[in-house]
């Protein structure tokens, strides 16, 4: 068990003139949940999707749960559930005839689906839900149901692709213990994300810029790269003291967050407080060495990349 | 884990959503209802190049001679002769001719007596047919060279005429089972080229795409439940027709199914490969009517596929529309039987294999 559940090289998608995944390489163990963190259009959605077959790579190697894709592509589907972005179940159907639908299709026997139909419903709080139209569900419902379907045929890989976009902060985390349940059961867990929050509960990362991994290791070894990097200034006029902190050569950004700005330096220095009093100080700013965000990472990861 | 079991989900689930789409079911419904009764009250032109057979008795020069001038109208093209009347009206049935003149043995002494010359038996279904050769019952003759045309004037009419089938001559007889032809191309077509469509634009194919499913049980799935579709239309139109217009069934149901099958199975598969090929359900509309328009013109339900001209009949062959046309106007008032039918259905049968063969080809499960 030792060979990573999914093992890509060199992955490269073109649309047409555009190049909307460029050299790729993953590396994802076994029974993690693995996230892709990246912003909209940053070929999150176009990575999955070649993993699991449903797009041809324009080159690159791919290799999932030991198998060639998209060469093997048939053999994988029975091992792979996938949730969609977009809800792709039917709204005209009922919960409980959703799942059933899928179940014969996935070809589970009768008995075996209406047992597994009736624990999917139970775990994921579907049971009073079951004779609904998916049509009629909130967002939070919906998931869970979509989450129920990929996995009723007990899929050993799971690709979640932005799971929990419609979904309200409580049904998020929800959500997202029930996928620590999954994993704890050995399922490894591929979920892409562009919220923070959410990319700070996977066991590992990769943060996608322009359809490239600037960056990937646990959200701990990410966040250690940043140490000594982060100082949060306190004090009056803070919109005027990030335009001059920009201007300094070591700044990387600066944000403001309520009556904080956070800048993030370029590289590590002995002393960051102390350099950017000296430049920017005036009395009346406090400056403070702090711990480094997950936004702090991928703020220094994505814009890292445009800056060659 | 079979074949079957997929195929039938898919089925189930289909059924499931057409039973709660009310525009859809009342679409099935209303469909060949209206078109019915628009139709019901139409249509009559001119006709030209009837194939019909020639039954001469009399092995007389005279026959020979009249079957000439009958020839040099261009009303009709000769296309058999048969030694009785009786293979005459078999080849009626079977539609390969829809007249067949009839000369009797004492033919030259008829002649001589200003008698009647000859009968036709004609298939009166087609009312423009019909009229068509009613139009040759009066026709002048000129049996010996040197009289000028005309001066034979019989008391009697040069021919008598036995029309089979439809004898009052109402076009609607001929009209109500080629409607059906035309609904369930319109209707069958339609529905099928947006079902894949649909579930495309709605985002059901990608996750069904991840599973197991083949691409051939996920079309099968698909139309079995519009083969019922089919045949409850077919029911609507004949049914009512029958009420409203009074429209005799002539065959028997058995052979009613054996040809409205095949077609109900071409129509499926061709809005099947619409539906591969539209990218989106607009597309798959506007492909629809591309085919509808020229299965009212050209498969012989507007105007007779005889008098067509042949890039047009050419045409024609190709769209299963006219071979339906042939089907149920042959089972429905010339209670032809299946088998006498044959090369229509097999035809049928075969552009059903064709067009699946390239629907699942063209269906990938990818999103490329």
């Amino acid at each position: 068990m030792s060979e990573p559940a999914i093992r890509a090289r060199g992955l490269t998608r073109h649309f047409g003139a555009v190049v909307a995944v460029d050299g790729v390489d993953l590396d994802i163990p076994r029974g993690q949940i693995y996230g892709f963190l990246g912003p909209n259009g940053s070929g999150k959605t176009t990575i999955i999707r070649m993993l699991c077959g449903l797009l041809t790579p324009t080159s690159g190697d791919v290799s999932v749960l030991g198998l060639d894709v998209p060469a093997q592509a048939e053999a994988l589907r029975r091992k792979i559930g996938y949730m969609t972005q977009k809800f792709s179940l039917y709204d005209d159907l009922t919960v409980e005839e959703n799942m059933q639908f899928m179940g014969r299709i996935h070809g589970l026997k009768r008995h075996e689906a209406h047992q597994r139909i009736g624990e999917l419903l139970g775990r994921y709080n579907l049971v009073e839900l079951r004779d609904r139209f998916a049509a009629t569900l909130s967002g939070g419902q919906r998931q869970r149901l979509a989450l129920a379907v990929a996995n009723l045929h007990s899929p050993t890989l799971l690709f979640l692709d932005e799971p929990t976009s419609a979904v309200d902060p409580e049904n998020r985390r929800d959500f997202w213990e029930k996928l620590f349940d999954l994993s704890d059961a050995g399922t490894t867990i591929l979920v892409s994300t562009h919220y923070m929050d959410e990319a700070e509960r996977c066991h590992q990362l990769a943060i996608l810029q322009t359809g490239r991994v600037s960056t990937q290791g646990s959200p701990r070894e990410l966040l250690a790269q940043l140490d000594d990097r982060v100082v949060a200034i306190t004090g009056q006029n803070l919109r005027q003291v990030k335009h001059r902190a920009l201007a300094l050569p070591l700044v990387e950004s600066a944000a403001q967050q309520g009556r904080h700005l956070r800048v993030l330096l370029r590289r590590a220095a002995d002393d960051p407080a102390h350099y950017l009093r000296e430049h920017l100080g005036n009395g009346e700013l406090e400056f403070a060495a702090t711990r480094p965000s997950l936004e702090d990472v991928f703020v220094a990861a994505t814009s890292g990349m445009e800056k060659p | 884990m079979s074949a079957g079991g997929r195929i039938g989900a898919v089925t189930a689930k289909e059924f499931r959503q057409l039973a709660r789409d009310r525009v859809t079911f009342g679409m099935i419904v209303m469909i060949p209802l209206i078109q019915l009764l628009l139709f019901g009250y139409a249509i009559n032109t001119m006709v030209r190049n009837i194939p019909i057979a020639v039954v001469d008795n009399s092995g007389s020069a005279a026959a020979r001679v009249l079957t000439e001038m009958v020839r040099v109208t261009q009303v009709v093209q000769i296309v058999a002769y048969y030694a009785t009347p009786d293979e005459a009206e078999a080849a009626i049935v079977d539609g390969s001719v829809r007249a067949a003149l009839v000369f009797p043995e004492n033919l030259a002494q008829r002649a001589a007596r200003g008698e009647t010359l000859g009968q036709w038996l004609v298939d009166g279904s087609d009312t423009m047919v019909s009229s068509a050769l009613l139009g040759l019952r009066t026709m002048p003759v000129q049996l010996e060279a040197g009289t000028p045309p005309g001066a034979y004037q019989p008391r009697t009419p040069t021919f008598e005429v036995a029309l089979f089938f439809n004898p009052e001559r109402r076009s609607v007889v001929n009209i109500v089972p080629g409607l059906t032809a035309i609904i369930l191309t319109m209707t069958l077509v339609l529905f099928t080229s947006v079902a894949l469509v649909r579930e495309r634009e709605r985002g059901n194919l990608e996750l069904l795409i991840t599973t197991p499913i083949h691409p051939l049980e996920l079309m099968v799935g698909k139309l079995v439940p519009y083969i019922f579709v089919g045949l409850i239309q077919v029911g609507i139109i004949l049914g009512l027709g029958r009420l409203i217009f009074d429209v005799p069934f002539q065959g028997t149901l058995l052979d009613l199914v054996l040809v409205t099958l095949p077609f109900i199975a071409a129509s499926l598969t061709l809005g099947l490969l619409f539906s591969t090929l539209a990218a989106t359900q607009m597309q798959a509309m506007q492909m629809t009517f591309f085919i509808v328009m020229p299965s009212v013109l050209l498969s012989g339900f507007m105007f007779p596929f005889d008098a067509m001209p042949e890039p047009a009949q050419f045409i024609a062959e190709i769209l299963p529309a006219t071979h339906y046309m042939r089907l149920i106007r042959g089972v429905f008032l010339r209670s032809a039987e299946a088998y006498q039918l044959l090369p229509d259905i097999l035809w049928l049968l075969g552009f059903t294999a064709v067009m699946l063969a390239i629907a699942t080809k063209r269906f990938r499960k990818t999103l490329d």
